[in-house]
């Protein structure tokens, strides 16, 4: 399986550059996965979606869908797209350590 | 290297005309709809003939789903296909919605208006089709304030060309 050095730390990834172990993942290595895909700052509202994502994967065994984040961590649809532009699914998944979410809804 | 987002989203436009009005093919709307914007793709809407109880505040809350010539339906929890008598009785088919409702719940579908005001707030634009628009003018006396608010316009067949210059379609 294909490693990536990122934030000075050796990270499993799949072939899309997603992390593939979670528990690799730090809050401390959560700004230079964000810097890697072009999100510079990490605001209290992006840290509120990543720790909502950490606890529900450790509960769910799956990344949650937006959906599932706004209704569930309280962040308006709006905000996710302003948070994580173009594509807040993925994204957010990306800075979590997490694999996309595989949900449709 | 890490996922290269934003070169994949890169001007793809998507359109999707909505002709049917019931719970299933309106959500099967939604569903692609969410998916498309949550992929940065542009995306337009277009609601015609049927497809307009999707988007009249009177009628958008209580789509249905019709188990009167659908084979596809099966008495539950069987292969047994419903006949069209047994399918006609009153009832049956607020029966089948309200099974159909809370099987979406469950897998975290939202009802048909939040999931339009979901892709709305995603970006995506929403139209209503002129000539239907006219007709339903006619017949019950429609205004545009019987539209949902999330309805950018009411545009014609030549708009709707306009509009989706370049665009990917799927007609539902």
């Amino acid at each position: 399986m294909a490693t990536e050095l990122i934030g000075g730390v050796e990270l499993h990834v799949d072939d899309e550059g997603f992390m593939t172990d979670p528990s690799e993942w730090s809050e401390e290595l959560a700004p230079a996965l964000a810097k890697e895909i072009g999100i510079d700052e990490l605001t209290d509202t992006h840290w509120t979606v990543i720790r909502f994502l950490r606890e529900d994967f450790a509960k769910e065994g799956q990344t949650a869908t937006l959906r599932r984040v706004s209704t569930m961590a309280g962040v308006p649809i709006k905000d996710l797209y302003q948070l994580f532009p173009k594509k807040p699914a993925k994204k957010m998944s990306y800075v979590a350590g997490l694999h996309k979410p595989v949900g449709c809804v | 290297m890490p996922p290269k987002f934003e070169d994949e989203a890169s001007n793809r436009k998507l359109c999707i005309i909505v002709s049917k009005g019931t719970m299933e093919w309106a959500t099967a709307a939604m569903v692609l709809g969410n998916a498309a914007t949550s992929e940065g793709i542009e995306l337009h809407v277009f609601f015609t003939f049927w497809g307009f109880d999707a988007i009249i505040n009177k009628r958008m809350d209580k789509l249905k789903i019709s188990p009167v010539a659908n084979p596809s339906m099966k008495i539950p929890g069987t292969e047994i296909g419903m006949s069209n008598m047994l399918a006609g009785l009153p009832g049956m088919t607020a029966f089948a919605s309200s099974m159909m409702n809370k099987e979406m719940a469950k897998l975290q579908v939202p009802p048909h208006r939040e999931f339009m005001e979901m892709v709305r707030d995603a970006g995506a634009k929403f139209w209503a089709c002129r000539l239907t628009f006219d007709m339903m003018e006619n017949t019950m006396g429609l205004t545009k304030d019987d539209l949902w608010e999330g309805v950018e316009d009411i545009i014609s067949a030549n708009d709707f060309m306009e509009l989706s210059e370049g665009a990917q379609i799927i007609f539902i």
